[in-house]
């Protein structure tokens, strides 16, 4: 089966032009692929420079590779006619780190949705738009109505990264590409968007490539983890066994640096409902 | 391993700042409708000699509100409404927003300093770093022959090379800059320093490497730390004891190991069990609702509506922090001491 994403030995550098003497290595010969058959939340752990928000964009079509290829379903992303670029834009969704950067603040939550749900969602008018709206919001655990003429200053950072989300289900992805999608949050609403793609991949099928320098939450959501450092994967695997026993001494120094709060005992553990 | 265990000299001595029923509102008046926020209502912990004390809490906690008050950087509309803040250096009789302007400005730097979170914004971008230095603490150390000694000497303590001294500061690292914003703090040394967020922009491992200096640095100069980041990982390693902060008021103080093995209050225990571990693959509930909002705060406990174990009084009356333990204090009805 042809798989979803393909990466064989991409490269991407910056600069070299003819006034600048450095050239800045950002990927360096990247080959991963997600399969077609069954949807799986992959994800890439690096630290600042490690190349990982160029990937991002690499897959997202925002920057053509210098070497190699990337292709989604079979079809080089760097080669798409503008009408399948359309298709292609609809397949593979992002979410970005900033939940409060990525709505303009002057303007209604609900016009982005109604927006990506006419023109991705495939919804012909502005009745057909709403349903399908508040279909996507629910899946979120957001309503229409928390969200209708509101502007992004009066949605918590969870919540706007909840409807971010939803906005990227309304044109029916089979792809999303979350850049730190939860670094800006608490950390308690963390785990609970963390969750959320946990949800998305198991109910909707959908597959996720998931950006993060935390390995804590990546243990938690991914099946597959990436190891990057400066542009080259160090180690990948599946991600329990990786982050359980990490075997280059680079992944074994990003572990060692997460701090690990002692965990609370039994009886301590936090009240239900 | 805890910050707790660490030394067993951390925390001796009295008190060095003693913050007591704070009360610290945002006013504002729009068009003859007045509006109040009560971001920080009815505070009171202290902090003592040579111990590093860390206040968690998530975002409109109030805790960013709270060391601005305590460290009298008041801006209107901020105003402090009630309560004291004590300080040891100011004379126990005297809160720090009775001072004046020269009282002041004769404290900071040389008794009480702040690391803030983007030391990005503290360092002059078009200055060397030299310079930073001169400017803030040349006026309190004198500019001789000894103030250079000095510097080199702080910055050695801070793992820093002099070559720094004649970089501008988007030369530097994130590490780096962090690390001579902490350097700038620390070398009036200071009884004591208030840090906020100070490793939240950081890589991991170089969070790790900034917050072990930071501890050392602590030990060798013996001042006290108020630590404020909602990032209860760095919390567990670096202090020694723990508030925890909810909707403008505390809900739970302990020392750090004890808070994070037996909370009890039920905003803290979902905090701590909600923290993913490595190796840990048990289901995380999720708690309903969102944070209160400060300016129509939720009447009683300010928990009480995202509360599992919400009663009737929890709607009526306001717990206060009582002891259920020496040392350890909780603002729960439904916790033990209140009963």
């Amino acid at each position: 089966m042809v798989p979803l994403l393909a990466l064989t030995h991409v490269d991407k550098s910056f600069g070299g032009g003819l006034w600048r003497r450095r050239r800045v290595a950002a990927v360096v010969d990247v080959s991963f692929s997600l399969p077609g058959s069954a949807p799986e939340i992959l994800t890439i752990v690096g630290q600042s420079g490690s190349g990982k928000s160029t990937l991002a964009r690499l897959i997202l079509g925002l920057e053509r590779p210098t070497a190699g290829s990337l292709s989604l379903m079979g079809e080089d992303i760097g080669q798409l006619s503008r009408r399948h670029r359309r298709r292609f834009m609809g397949l593979v969704q992002p979410i970005f780190q900033n939940p409060f950067e990525a709505f303009n603040p002057l303007r209604h939550l609900d016009h982005y949705l109604f927006l990506t749900a006419r023109r991705f969602g495939g919804a012909r008018d502005f009745a057909a738009a709403q349903d399908l709206t508040a279909v996507a919001l629910m899946k979120v655990g957001l309503s229409l109505s928390e969200v209708a003429r509101r502007y992004p200053h009066e949605l918590s950072g969870g919540q706007l990264q909840r409807l971010a989300i939803a906005r990227a289900l309304l044109a029916k992805p089979r792809l999303i590409v979350a850049d730190e999608p939860v670094s800006m949050l608490d950390a308690s609403l963390r785990m609970a968007v963390v969750t959320l793609f946990k949800t998305l991949r198991s109910e909707l099928g959908i597959s996720i490539i998931y950006i993060t320098h935390d390995l804590a939450t990546a243990y938690v959501v991914s099946d597959r983890i990436l190891i990057l450092r400066r542009g080259q994967v160090v180690e990948s695997g599946d991600a329990r066994q990786v982050l359980g026993a990490p075997q280059h001494p680079y992944s074994r120094q990003l572990k060692d640096a997460v701090l690990v709060p002692p965990a609370a005992t039994a009886a301590a553990r936090a009240p239900s409902r | 391993m805890s910050g707790a265990s660490a030394d067993a000299g951390a925390g001796d001595g009295g008190p060095v700042l003693k913050v007591e029923g704070l009360k610290a509102y945002y006013r504002t008046r729009h068009f003859g409708s007045a509006r109040e926020v009560r971001a920080v209502d009815g505070v009171s912990f202290e902090v003592r000699a040579n111990e590093i004390y860390g206040l968690a809490g998530e975002s409109s906690s109030g805790k960013s509100t709270l060391i601005k008050a305590v460290a009298a950087a008041l801006r209107p509309p901020l105003e402090v409404v009630a309560g004291t803040v004590t300080l040891s250096f100011l004379g126990t009789d005297k809160s720090i927003h009775q001072a004046t302007a020269a009282e002041l400005a004769a404290l900071r730097w040389r008794k009480l300093s702040y690391i803030m979170q983007g030391s990005m914004s503290v360092l002059n971008p078009v200055r060397r770093v030299r310079r930073s230095f001169e400017d803030f603490a040349g006026r309190h150390l004198g500019r001789n022959a000894g103030f250079k000694a000095r510097v080199l000497e702080h910055l050695a303590l801070v793992g820093l090379e002099a070559a720094v001294l004649d970089a501008y500061p988007h030369e530097l690292s994130g590490g780096m800059r962090q690390r001579v914003s902490i350097a700038l703090a620390s070398i009036c040394r200071p009884d004591l320093i208030i840090a906020d967020e100070p490793t939240t922009a950081l890589d991991v491992v170089v969070q790790k490497e900034v917050l072990d200096m930071l501890r050392q640095l602590q030990r060798q100069m013996r001042s006290s730390l108020l630590l404020v980041t909602h990032d209860l990982g760095v919390h567990a390693y670096l202090t020694d004891r723990l508030a925890i902060m909810y909707g403008g008021r505390l809900v739970e103080e302990a020392p750090t190991a004890t808070l994070f093995r037996q909370p009890q209050h039920p905003y803290a225990r979902h905090l701590i069990a909600s923290l993913p571990r490595i190796g840990d693959d048990r289901e995380m509930g999720s708690l309903p609702g969102s944070p209160p909002n400060l300016a129509e705060p939720p009447s009683g406990c300010r928990f009480h509506p995202r509360c599992p174990l919400a009663q009737d009084r929890c709607r009526r009356e306001v717990p206060v922090m009582t002891a259920i333990a020496p040392a350890h204090k909780v603002a729960c009805f439904a916790v033990g001491g209140h009963a």
